[in-house]
């Protein structure tokens, strides 16, 4: 028992974080599944309905609903992965050949150490997040990590010694490098007006949640919102900026030559970064787990008032996701060339713009109202 | 000559610049296709429609009293353009009908190879005795070049029987009955 005691404080941490890792792996792979069901629906068909689980798909008309919706797909598309031969092609570099996925992978698990997703009124009655580490720069760490991403799409390209791959890593580095800088610069003003003088929250992203309690930040930082939207498009690399993939021109991109779990490994990866994506904006933008705009907190301080506020924190995740989805079927893919000059001659300047006219508006507030 | 009418192209809105009004359009769009109910036939399930003179897998038929309404004239054997049909010629057995017997001749093997055959329906064309008939079958499958071959058999439970007015033999033995033979 003392030696229970004696160990606890690191096993909780571990025993939180693998929780963590198996719901958001099983968010990745209904993601992956809602993505090929809304899809099909934008397109008019029907999408997977026919894989069906022994006992749990033959219960009289639960089953036959989940088979109809595609419930039991993501188990078969996994096991599928898992299964087929580990092809290795000849000319490639094994080492960071076998590197890339992980290392496309791992950030996406990574960062969300520091994204909360709730909140609960601890003991004194302060109000908590819910967050596996609570780190007052946790953007910073996320907008750090997260970039590594590219790192293993390049290594791909790279180690796959051959053309389209190449090229598909060329244009990752490229667009990444382009995104990234309108995406932190958007995100500034957001934190000066979290961490505005007088403001009692900071630069941490539960700050930036709970200065959202009377507004979302959406509503009266469009601008930056928008920036930040885009650039995250391209930072995960979805349509109308999948350059790196691009399969109508560079067969599949980065990932040409990877096959079986491997691919699906990348594939993971690109739902991870989608679902953090979606989750970064709901925090930043839409308020995180602020029920409506003047309408922060409706439910009360106990356990159910945390689960409600997690349950509606990730259904504006979800609807983040599908407009992720719904957007892909929307916009064509962008020419190498516009996306850069999208990126550079007008993301960036709006960025900035914004950046400098929302410290000029914090400026004179500060000096009038004081 | 045709009057060509030079459109005039006004220079875009800021709105318009920024394609924002053209995103949320095209969102739109898409939103509203993803609501409508969906075309998609689950195939094995549900099957098509077959309209009446579908081309399917060519069969043979027989008249309403069950005989045969081939006769072998290989007509159809000669008009396959990929040479699809193989006809073997044979007597009709005079015992089992005597009337019929020395008069037609019946398909001793009638032979359909579904791996040449195209579906132009040239034999149901050619056919003067209305016996093959394209019908509603339109998919078939096998797991060697052997079992593609529709043979006789085959083909007369492909086919079935068709209800046609006809009635040649009938006519004959009625016109028999009652001594107007010719």
């Amino acid at each position: 028992m003392e030696l229970l005691d004696a160990f606890l404080p690191y096993l909780l941490p571990i025993v939180y974080a693998v929780a963590m890792i198996s719901v958001f792996m099983g968010l990745c792979s209904y993601s992956v599944l809602a993505e090929r069901k809304v899809s099909s629906w934008i397109q008019g068909r029907v999408g997977p309905n026919r894989t069906r689980l022994p006992l749990l798909g033959h219960i009289p008309i639960l089953g036959n609903l989940l088979t109809g919706l595609g419930i039991f797909q993501p188990a078969a598309d996994g096991l599928k992965f898992l299964f087929k031969e580990e092809i290795v092609p000849g000319h490639v570099n094994k080492f960071y050949y076998m590197l890339a996925p992980v290392v496309t992978l791992a950030p996406a698990l990574t960062t969300m150490v520091v994204l909360p997703f709730g909140r609960y009124v601890d003991a004194d009655g302060i109000t908590q997040p819910l967050v596996l580490a609570n780190v007052d720069l946790g953007m910073l760490i996320i907008l750090g990590i997260s970039s590594l991403g590219v790192y293993g799409i390049v290594l791909a390209g790279w180690a796959s010694n051959s053309k389209y791959p190449f090229l598909g890593g060329i244009r990752a580095s490229a667009q990444m490098i382009s995104y990234e800088l309108a995406m932190g610069l958007a995100l500034l003003p957001v934190f000066m007006w979290a961490a505005f003088p007088g403001s009692d929250y900071g630069m941490s992203l539960f700050g930036a949640v709970q200065s959202q309690q009377t507004l979302w930040l959406f509503i009266w930082q469009p601008l930056s919102a928008l920036i930040f939207l885009v650039a995250l498009f391209a930072e995960t690399n979805r349509l109308p900026f999948d350059m790196a993939e691009s399969e109508t021109d560079l067969v599949g991109g980065f990932h040409t030559e990877y096959g079986c779990f491997k691919f699906g490994l990348f594939f993971v990866a690109e739902y991870a970064h989608v679902i953090m994506g979606s989750a970064l904006f709901v925090l930043l933008f839409l308020g995180g787990w602020n029920f409506l705009p003047g309408l922060a907190d409706p439910w009360g301080n106990g356990l159910i008032g945390t689960l409600l506020s997690v349950g509606w924190f990730i259904a504006k995740v979800f609807a983040m996701i599908f407009f992720f989805i719904w957007m892909r079927w929307t916009l064509p893919r962008f020419r190498y060339d516009q996306v850069m000059s999208l990126g550079w001659k007008i993301l960036l300047p709006l960025a900035v713009g914004n950046l400098v006219f929302n410290t000029i508006i914090i400026a004179l507030y500060d000096t009038f109202t004081r | 000559m045709a009057k060509t009418k030079v459109l005039e192209r006004k220079p875009l809105t800021f709105a318009e610049k920024t394609f924002l009004p053209q995103i949320v359009s095209g969102l739109k769009t898409t939103f509203g296709t993803m609501m409508q109910k969906g075309v998609t036939l689950q195939y094995p399930e549900e099957r098509p429609n077959i309209p009446d003179n579908y081309r399917g897998v060519p069969t043979l038929v027989k008249d309403p009293n069950g005989r045969e309404k081939c006769v072998s004239c290989q007509l159809c054997e000669f008009v396959c353009p990929p040479k699809a049909i193989r006809i073997t010629p044979g007597e009709i057995d005079a015992e089992a009908e005597p009337e019929r017997a020395h008069v037609e001749k019946a398909p001793q093997e009638f032979d359909i190879n579904m791996l040449r055959c195209i579906y132009c329906g040239l034999c149901q064309e050619v056919c003067p005795e209305e016996a093959i008939f394209l019908q509603d079958v339109f998919s078939l499958s096998g797991y060697s070049r052997e079992e593609m071959i529709n043979n006789k058999e085959k083909l007369y439970e492909l086919g079935g029987t068709l209800p046609d007015q006809h009635g040649k033999w009938d006519k004959k033995k009625a016109a028999e009955q009652s001594g107007k033979t010719h």
